[in-house]
């Protein structure tokens, strides 16, 4: 029941404040906040799952119902927790609280309805990482899109009305492919599957998978849909050549939101590309993939970097670097090696943290100057000293400097990268990844020696000063936690690792 | 144990509370003529329609009509003219929760209307009249019925006298429905010459024995009987070739007639069609004698029907021609449930009446919401209603819930029928079917959500003070937005519901 109780003070708390006073709702949002984020941490301490939730490992917080027999599908209410899914639990119930706290100064207009939309998210984000029935599943995962629409939409900036609906237009037809796919995949595998539960489709996959649909074999089918799939989550992740969404929406979203979208929504993505396609198929369909997915990654991590390098808007160059950083991400999974897939794992945990912060300084130091161009500012850390410290921690953070977790997330991988035998040319594809390093280092440097160093001089109207506590707080709540995961990476790549494996050994890999 | 023994006809009850109820407005009118006490004339309306609701939910859930209950079974009245089995009462609910929905939100919109006890009059008798329809077994009760329904709804559309748009939208929707009526008739006529019957059960014996035998020479009589039949449920369910009086009338009626007809009347309509088609037109027999198979003219309709509807509704600015368009569309959904009956499934019908069911709430919902912009005289384009959300959010995030849930998406009720629609089309083999469900949601998504972005994102053109909140409108756009999200986690008891109804009929 503490899944339940998790997404249900989360639901509850959003109707309560959008039905509150918008003065009080910005502090009760965060009061409620509170209560998701100490539950999960408590589910954190008490973990006591083992092994992969899709490959009959032992759950923690398991709860199952029946909810609708239709035809020869059973679809439930089945939820659960391994190794993979709480770290990214957690991750979501803390960054929303800093999240709803980091929006105290910038939002200034229907306070109501803003945190009740973030709440809203909060719960079916959470909704998205605990779900092991695909209905399920798949209605939290569109339900993220609507309230995310009108965050950008509403409280964004100039050209929000055309980032949000790019935002939606791109997501919703991705995951109208995605869920076409799966329909027919399921359908597919006949009397295989009684229900829609993940962990039983993914045992009928491994388990000689599906015979065929209207005519379709078995062996195309399952491609075809592992690449529909791919595709569908590609866009949510983004790699490229599906990223063009994700500048325009991040740019356009207040920081809170972009906080939420960086941190944990394109997580949302990796998390499925994870679960659905490289746990469910068997590894002869994913073989011809492999070296095409690869150069996906790569091009996405040296692309993503050359465009953070070529803008002059710091929340641009922080969004671009996400693609970037995402691409890490495809590599280590394609990787197929403990330390790929843990390391990617691990990295989407990292890359929300230190996203989160880069969001996070940028938007208070906007709210301080009204300005994110790099060449409209100089010498801003003589005026805001510790936003802009905390900046430069973020941005060393991104760099991968040791002892943060930017650091332990990219060795794992490049480590896990090197040595995959699953990938054909993996040295040369993991030397590429690690040229991205460089130029990570090269924009975000570039970046802060001409914004942050130097004499003050900035053509505002506005008496810039330093940042009110609530603004710096949860920055240094975050910049703790990427400390701490990199000091002590096994605080969860422990448990990481433990659900990974299985994806390894028992999916015939 | 049943302590007191009822009568059989204690079966239709809930249609019988909605004729009790018109002529207990009758009798307030009379006591007090041009009473305009709305609490009394609507209360009555509201607590007539919720009794009629609640005794047919309990039915149900008691299991009359239900066939291997014990003493109760499908219940045949007057020799086999009416019936009372499962399919009954869960349109007689649909038909009961629209028309309290539509007291409810009509005391607020008519307020100040010269006529109240003869408006909620001819509500509860249109009402009346498609509980009737829902449990009508002979050709001749479903066309008594279908009048019963659709003459105080010619009234109801032209209702505001005053109004230019309403008149002659009621002389556009009277016209049509007469042509279609007359076509209808003539298809019971041509029906009764081929098989010498009007009760659907006759007919379907007689049909079998006609194929048994000779094969008769009416076979093209009989096809013919077949298709004008099908005009006749075209009109009322607003589908095509007799869709084009539908966004007429929706947009010159009070908009909770709108809502009323869009959703009540369409279910009513929806009802017939299933009954006759699988009651007295066995598909294997009639396929035999006319040489047809009768759900290739659903396939065509379902995917014209929908088409038409969408493409018309993307090209709105006006709402709620834009809601009536959208409604054409959804009458193509529904359409589904009688184009996959080839496979012998009954999952597909029950589909079907899912999707009628959740209509019910998010469609009367949308077009309560355009009651409500209407009492607060906004305007009617998209652009009045830009940034509405400012002033009124609870009924906004109403309109979202509606509009999300119309285009299916999760995580609202509407997702749930549609993904059972499309199921049930693709195990029918009706992959064109399917394909076009998807590809019109798809589009349909394109002027759903441009109506929340208009309401939510956008500024408005004009200053607004701030928006009056009208109980009675409020109470029913917000409740139809419960149910409309309630029903995504309590979709489990309709799906049982609806499957076990649809598959008595289909056997």
């Amino acid at each position: 029941m503490m899944i339940e109780a998790l997404i249900g003070v989360a639901l509850i708390g959003a109707l309560v404040t959008f039905l509150a006073p918008n003065r009080i709702a910005g502090k009760l949002a965060f009061a409620i906040s509170l209560i998701p984020a100490a539950l999960s941490l408590w589910m954190f301490a008490t973990f006591d799952g083992s092994g992969n939730a899709l490959l009959g490992g032992e759950l923690a917080f398991e709860s199952q119902a029946e909810w609708i027999q239709f035809g020869a599908y059973a679809i439930s209410w089945f939820v659960g927790l391994d190794g993979i899914s709480l770290p990214l639990v957690v991750l979501t119930t803390i960054l929303v609280s800093l999240a709803i706290v980091s929006s105290w100064t910038p939002i200034d207009d229907r306070e109501s309805q803003f945190y009740g939309l973030v709440l809203f998210i909060e719960a079916n984000l959470i909704g998205v990482f605990v779900a092991l029935d695909f209905f399920l599943w798949f209605i939290f995962w569109e339900a993220v899109l609507i309230p995310m629409y009108l965050l950008i939409g509403i409280w964004g900036g100039p050209r929000r009305k055309y980032a949000a609906i790019k935002f939606f237009v791109y997501t919703n037809v991705a995951s109208l492919l995605m869920f076409g796919a799966f329909i027919a995949l399921v359908f597919g595998l006949g009397d295989a599957v009684t229900s829609f539960a993940l962990p039983e489709i993914t045992a009928a996959m491994l388990d000689g998978g599906p015979d065929g649909f209207f005519g379709v074999g078995g062996t195309t089918l399952m491609s075809a849909v592992f690449v529909a799939m791919f595709i569908g989550f590609a866009v949510k992740v983004p790699v490229v050549p599906f990223h063009t969404w994700l500048p325009d929406a991040h740019v356009e979203a207040p920081t809170p939101a972009s906080v939420l979208l960086a941190g944990i929504l394109l997580k949302m993505g990796t998390y499925a590309l994870l679960r659905f396609n490289f746990t469910m198929f068997p590894t002869d369909v994913i073989e011809p993939f492999v070296v095409p997915i690869a150069v996906i990654a790569v091009i996405s991590v040296i692309y993503g970097a050359m465009l953070a390098l070529a803008q002059t808007d710091l929340k641009r160059i922080v969004a671009y670097s996400s693609v970037s950083s995402m691409g890490y991400v495809i590599l280590g999974l394609i990787a197929f090696t403990q330390f790929g897939v843990g390391g990617a794992t691990f990295q989407m945990v990292s890359h929300g943290l230190i996203s989160g912060l880069m969001f996070m300084a940028v938007g208070v130091i906007y709210n301080a100057t009204h300005t994110r161009m790099v060449t409209d500012m100089s010498g801003m850390a003589d005026r805001m000293p510790v936003a802009v410290g905390i900046l430069i921690a973020g941005a060393f953070g991104y760099m991968g400097l040791p002892l943060m977790s930017g650091f332990a997330a990219e060795y794992f991988i490049f480590f896990g990268a090197f040595g995959s035998e699953f990938l054909e040319y993996a040295p040369i594809f993991t030397a590429l990844a690690m040229f991205g390093i460089v130029v990570v280092a090269g924009y975000l440097l570039f970046a802060m020696q001409r914004a942050v160093f130097g004499p003050y001089n900035l053509e505002t109207d506005y008496d810039v000063r330093r940042a009110p506590l609530h603004d710096v707080a949860p920055m240094f709540v975050l910049l703790g936690l990427i400390i701490a995961l990199g000091v002590a990476p096994d605080l969860i790549f422990e448990m990481i690792t433990d659900a990974v494996d299985p994806i390894l050994e028992g999916g015939e890999l | 144990m049943v302590l007191v023994e009822l009568p059989e006809w204690a079966a239709l009850a809930p249609m019988l509370l909605l004729a009790g109820t018109a002529l207990a407005l009758f009798v307030i009118d009379s006591i007090s003529p041009r009473s305009t006490n709305r609490t009394i004339l609507a209360g009555t309306a509201t607590a007539g329609s919720l009794a009629a609701l609640a005794v047919a939910v309990w039915f149900t859930a008691a299991g009359v009509g239900a066939p291997g209950m014990d003493g109760f079974g499908v219940i045949e009245l007057f020799d086999g003219q009416l019936i009372v089995d499962q399919m009954a009462l869960y349109f007689m609910i649909v038909v009961a929760v629209v028309t309290a929905l539509v007291s409810v939100a009509s005391y607020d919109y008519m307020e100040g209307h010269a006529y109240q006890a003869e408006y909620y009059s001819l509500v509860m008798l249109a009402a009346t009249g498609m509980a009737t329809m829902a449990a009508a077994n002979s050709l001749v009760t479903i066309f008594i019925a279908l009048e019963l329904a659709s003459l105080p709804s010619y009234a109801l559309v032209s209702i505001l006298k005053d109004n230019r748009g309403s008149v002659e939208a009621g002389l556009k929707y009277f016209l049509v429905g007469a042509l279609s009526s007359a076509i209808f008739v003539y298809g019971i006529s041509l029906v009764y010459g081929a098989t010498g019957f009007l009760q659907l059960d006759a007919i379907a014996v007689e049909l079998e024995a006609l194929a048994a035998g000779d094969g008769g020479d009416f076979g093209g009589l009989l096809g013919l009987g077949i298709l004008m039949l099908i005009g006749g449920f075209a009109f009322k369910t607003a589908s095509v070739p007799f869709h084009f009086w539908a966004p007429e009338a929706y947009e010159g009626a009070p908009a909770p007639i709108s809502a009323f007809l869009s959703s009540a009347s369409k279910a009513a309509g929806f009802v017939i069609a299933f009954r006759v088609f699988t009651t007295a037109f066995p598909l294997d027999v009639t396929t035999e004698l006319i040489g047809v198979d009768w759900t290739v003219a659903f396939v065509i309709l379902a995917v014209v029907t929908m088409t038409v509807g969408n493409f018309a509704a993307a090209t709105q600015d006006n709402v709620k021609r834009m809601l009536a368009y959208s409604s054409i569309g959804h009458a193509g959904y529904a359409l589904i449930g009688l184009a996959g009956l080839g496979a012998g499934s009954e999952t597909v019908m029950g589909a079907a009446m899912m999707h009628l069911l959740v209509y019910g709430f998010m469609n009367t919902g949308a077009f309560l919401f355009v009651g409500l912009a209407e009492h607060w005289g906004v305007g009617r384009t998209f652009e009045d209603y830009n940034g509405l959300a400012k002033q009124a959010p609870i009924a906004c995030a109403a309109l979202a819930v509606f509009m999300f849930s119309l285009a299916g998406i999760p995580p609202f009720g509407g997702f749930f029928s549609k993904y059972f629609l499309f199921t049930g089309a693709i195990e029918a083999g009706l992959l064109v079917v399917a394909a076009a469900l998807v590809v019109n949601s798809a589009l349909s998504l394109y002027y759903y959500a441009r109506l929340v972005k208009a309401v939510w994102i956008d500024d408005p053109v004009v200053e607004r003070d701030s928006l009056s909140q009208p109980t009675g409108l409020y109470a029913a756009i917000v409740f139809a937005a419960v149910m409309t999200v309630v029903l995504l986690p309590g979709f489990g008891p309709v799906v049982d519901t609806a499957l076990d109804a649809a598959a008595v009929v289909v056997a």
